[in-house]
């Protein structure tokens, strides 16, 4: 399949490992990866914030960059929650302004194959097990925009099941928000922080080396507390952990899933 | 001791900011143990009750579109009720603000009161709250009191209410015993919460007999009996509808609904959510005045104070559809560390956040719309659907207008550097150059960890709050569309050399 | 004043929804309402019965069968086993209570009076299996609403054949009596204002018995 990446701005600055896993990991399953070039932003800070008529600006750009793709990927709960959300009343808005004639059937087209990474894999493609290998003990935050916002239920915690080596344990009120919530963390930073230190204790609670998600946004704000104070817990996109291969000297080993968790090392394929 | 009311009614008009109060209070430790049990047992009941429904999501379905229905056709339905309530020999008031419903309930306790001793007693009624008509009563020379047990604990602690179906859920069985022991000279009261039911009780019963003036709110308005609906649990609610010589009702003209067969919708929903049984011990349901059963004079406000402005946002006024069940404030993560209080309104949590900025001059509330991760619990769990986080961006677009108008915008940081992001994603040439220059401003920021990675530990003014508590990776050397490309330009590279 | 309020609101209304609403089009809108949810239980009879049972005894309320000593014998266990000894009856009600203990007709008594005595016993129009209850009107037999509030323990005759199942079936028997004084009354007063313990019994009856009557024959 011909899939294009809607990276995110976020993603593209501040995580380009996780836009790198994913390209592997689609391309690993046999897809084509394309990036549009002229892709920037999905417009969700402004328009959460109140600056709707600034997001408003950013939906041509995307339509334009996105038009006829077969699949559009993104890795982010939070961009996709939006554009689903509120992309087709932004059109309409668009629309009646006069000055993009045609923008609500071209976002009501391209909706459909606007998909997060996991759920593409989960409910596009039907998959669990992308041939991962991972020896560590995980625990996965599901993040509100992925449990609320687009429905993802066991998807993303099933594709971590099916990968080899590893240790997943459930985090405690799953279904609990981080705190992160994009500008509130910096306008009620207090709040937020109490937020973050309920979730960060029940993350410590699960003893993982690792927390993942399939939220970079999330992930950014528990990573600051557990780096903050020196948890020696690192967080990962889902991506890179679907990314992780084993060596390639013992990768014939873990093809044929004898290999015991924590017998060898993962290569983390970023 | 954290933020203590002192007795000083919530007002939106005076209070602080959220951010400011929410500080003080999350340094209260008694008070957010409080919150946080009281939140977590509601919510675990809910969860089992709903759970039972296997047409919960039908219900709420029907529910938010009564609520709609009833908000499209309100003049016609507020009529209704009028003629069937007066008809039924019931007396129906108009109020359009806060000051004009006092004044009407004022002079018809007086009137009932006449020569006897200047008391009232009340159930709890959110409505009155929130237009301070205990203050209002005692300046007329009237003592109310409040039978309700959680408003009771408020009334002698002078404390106000934190939550909508709870109001005293902050304060814990020690807390209350002390105010109890107090303020009803009993030295030696056991410390159950059984034990400070009795006491409350005891105190309240010679008033419930006595006492022949009752002010209440309302749970609904039904529009094609006339009839009045409250849903309560201890029974001081039939006490005050039933004993008295005079009931004066009090309703926003939002709780109107329009059949009784409605009901059967609202009275599943409604218990399921606010307190997690499966039906409250007592709804009490009736219409006028019933000779040889209830009071003989029987009084409605129908008060609007802000509420035709809601109706008239078209964004906003699915807000009107609330039937105050509170289960928004029981799920939301951010209640669930302040309580109540921090929202300077007696509307808290997430219904206070939409309903507070609305019913009052925005510039009075103009933090509560951000008082949210939006995180999308309360929408989950509201029993009539409404999307309280779709009306919370709502809001804050309205915030925003205001503080950009005109000139406003240059002055305001924040709008200025939303207006600068703004431009930046509008060109993929300028958003590579911000990629480029955040990179290399931040070199004075970034250091190394032990493991060589970089991190920043502070950041300068709005983005200050990140860096309190938390630390920032530094911005990798490469973007992931610098990756891509050069990727690209090899794989060109290997396939022309081929 | 109260005629300009009046007036002031209605038109705030009508100009904040663009247009005056009529009510013929609110009836037929009201008609086409969503309304998915389950109107009718699915249990069998007793099936049915016994999640009233259930229900009744989650919330602490007590159930008392007819055996052979008929619904007289029921209802006089009830009151012997809470203690009451003067006993409350509405007008209307077809069954006595046992000689021993004190009868007491209300004929309008005052709430003095009522407070005096210990115990009331009614019947009720309809009872819901799935909520556990009882739904009472001021109808003969009934007695008005204080009677059942003042005193502490509070009888109820349920005949099997007025159990249902939903909250819905319930409402559907109630549409000839909307206008009546009518309370839904689910195990004794309670509250969870302190620490969300629940405590039964504050302000209502402490105590409250139902009778389940079984159908003649
Ligand atoms: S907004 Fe919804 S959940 Fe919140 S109190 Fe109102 S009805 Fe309940």
């Amino acid at each position: 399949m011909r899939v294009s990446i809607f990276i995110t701005c976020y993603n593209d600055t501040l995580f380009p490992q996780t836009g790198r896993a994913m390209v592997h990991v689609l391309e690993r399953l046999g897809h084509h990866v394309e990036f549009p070039a002229g892709q920037t932003c999905c417009g969700q800070m402004h328009y959460n914030t109140g600056y709707q008529t600034d997001a408003l600006t950013m939906l041509p750009r995307f339509v334009e960059q996105f038009r006829g793709a077969e699949a559009v990927v993104v890795p982010s709960t939070s961009c996709v929650t939006m554009m689903r959300d509120h992309y087709p009343s932004m059109a309409q808005r668009l629309e009646a302004s006069g000055k993009y004639p045609g923008i609500v059937a071209e976002v009501n087209a391209l909706l459909p194959v606007v998909f997060e990474f996991s759920e593409f894999l989960t409910k596009r493609l039907g998959l669990t097990d992308v041939g991962a290998y991972f020896p560590h003990r995980v625990t996965y935050h599901a993040s509100c925009h992925g449990l609320r916002g687009l429905g993802l239920g066991d998807g993303p915690e099933s594709l971590l099941r099916a990968v080899k080596g590893i240790d997943l344990v459930t985090l405690p009120d799953i279904e609990r928000c981080c705190g992160f919530g994009g500008t509130f963390a910096v306008k009620n930073a207090e709040v937020s922080s109490a937020m973050l230190a309920e979730k960060v204790q029940g993350v410590l609670s699960t003893g993982a080396e690792v927390c993942a998600a399939c939220d970079n946004s999330c992930l950014m704000h528990i990573e600051g507390a557990l780096h903050r104070q020196r948890t020696g817990v690192h967080t990962m996109h889902l991506a890179e952990i679907l990314a992780s291969e084993p060596e390639p000297n013992i990768a014939a080993e873990v093809r044929s899933g004898d290999v015991v968790a924590g017998d060898s090392e993962a290569v983390v394929w970023v | 001791m954290g933020l203590s009311t002192d007795g000083q009614a919530l007002d939106p008009r005076t209070a602080p900011e959220f951010q400011t109060a929410a500080r003080s209070v999350l340094n209260d430790a008694q008070l957010r143990k409080n919150v946080r049990h009281a939140t977590t047992v509601i919510q675990n009941k809910r969860a089992k009750v709903v759970g039972e429904l296997p047409d919960w999501q039908e219900l709420r379905e029907a529910g938010g579109a009564l609520r709609e229905h009833t908000m499209k056709f309100l003049d016609a339905y507020l009529e209704q009720f009028e003629a069937n309530c007066t008809r039924a020999g019931g007396v129906v008031h108009w109020a359009r603000d806060a000051a004009e419903a006092r004044e009407i309930v004022v002079r018809l306790a007086k009137e009932s009161i006449g020569d006897a001793p200047s008391e009232v007693i009340k159930i709890k009624s959110m409505t009155t709250e929130e237009i301070g008509l205990n203050a209002a009563l005692q300046e007329a020379g009237i003592t109310p009191y409040e039978t309700d047990l959680a408003e009771l604990i408020i009334q002698l602690g002078k404390d106000q209410p934190s939550h909508i179906v709870v109001p005293a859920l902050h304060k814990n069985r020690a807390q209350i015993r002390e105010i109890f022991q107090r303020e009803m000279h009993l030295p030696h009261l056991g410390e159950t919460p059984q034990d400070l039911a009795d006491a409350a009780r005891s105190f309240l019963r010679e008033k419930f007999l006595r006492v022949p003036t009752a002010v209440s709110g309302a749970n609904f308005l039904v529009a094609e009996t006339g009839g009045v609906c409250i849903v309560e649990s201890e029974g001081n609610g039939r006490m005050c509808l039933t004993l008295p010589r005079t009931l004066i009702t009090i309703a926003g003209i939002d709780k109107v609904v329009p059949r009784f067969a409605d009901l059967e919708v609202l009275l599943q929903v409604l218990p399921r959510s606010a307190t997690g049984e499966r039906m409250n011990p007592y709804n009490s349901i009736w219409t006028g005045v019933h000779p040889g059963d209830g009071p003989e004079q029987f009084h409605v406000v129908l008060m609007d104070n802000g509420r035709t402005d809601v109706l008239a946002d078209e964004h906003g006024r699915e807000t009107l559809h609330c039937i105050r069940c509170g289960a928004c404030q029981n799920a939301c993560p951010v209640y669930r560390q302040t309580g109540g209080h921090a929202y300077g309104s007696v509307y808290a949590g997430p219904i206070g956040a939409i309903l507070t900025p609305q019913l009052q001059k925005m510039e009075h509330a103009e933090s509560l719309p951000y008082a949210s991760s939006l995180c999308g619990a309360c929408y989950e769990v509201c029993p009539v659907k409404i999307n309280i986080p779709e009306v919370l961006v709502h809001l804050r677009s309205r915030v925003v207008e205001r503080k950009t108008a005109g000139l406003r915008v240059l002055t305001n940081a924040e709008a200025l550097a939303m207006k600068t992001a703004g431009s930046l994603f509008r060109s993929e040439r300028r958003f590579r150059a911000a990629q480029r220059l955040a990179r290399m401003g931040q070199g004075v920021l970034a250091r190394k960890d032990g493991s060589g990675e970089k991190w920043i530990s502070w950041l300068p003014g709005l983005l200050g709050g990140w860096t309190q508590v938390r630390d920032l990776h530094a911005l990798p050397d490469e973007t992931f569309r610098q990756w891509w490309e050069e990727r690209e330009k090899s794989k060109k590279h290997a396939g022309g050399a081929a | 004043m109260s005629a300009n309020a009046r007036t002031a609101v209605l038109e705030r209304v009508r100009a904040a929804k663009g247009g005056a609403a009529e009510l013929a089009k609110a009836a037929s809108a009201w008609g086409l309402l969503p309304r998915a949810y389950h109107r009718d239980g699915d249990l069998q009879r007793t099936a049915m019965l016994e999640r009233f049972i259930d229900r009744l005894h989650d919330y602490d309320a007590h159930v008392e069968f007819c055996d052979d000593a008929g619904l007289a014998g029921a209802i006089a266990r009830a009151l012997y086993a809470c203690g009451a000894k003067r006993v409350l009856v509405p007008v209307g009600l077809d069954v006595g209570c046992p000689e021993e203990l004190e009868r007491v007709e209300d004929a309008a008594l005052r709430v003095s009076e009522l407070d005096r005595v210990d115990a009331v016993v009614t019947r009720c129009t309809v009872a819901i299996a799935e909520t556990g209850t009882l739904v009472l009107q001021t109808v003969p037999g009934q007695g008005r609403r204080a009677a059942t509030l003042v005193p502490d323990i509070h009888v109820c005759i349920v005949r099997e054949r007025d159990v249902v199942m939903t909250v819905p079936e319930a409402f559907n028997r109630l549409a000839l009596t909307t206008t009546l004084p009518t309370t839904f009354v689910s195990g004794p007063s309670a509250t969870a204002d302190i620490e969300m313990t629940r405590i039964k019994g504050v302000h209502g009856p402490r105590t409250l018995y139902v009778v389940l009557e079984a159908e003649a024959g």
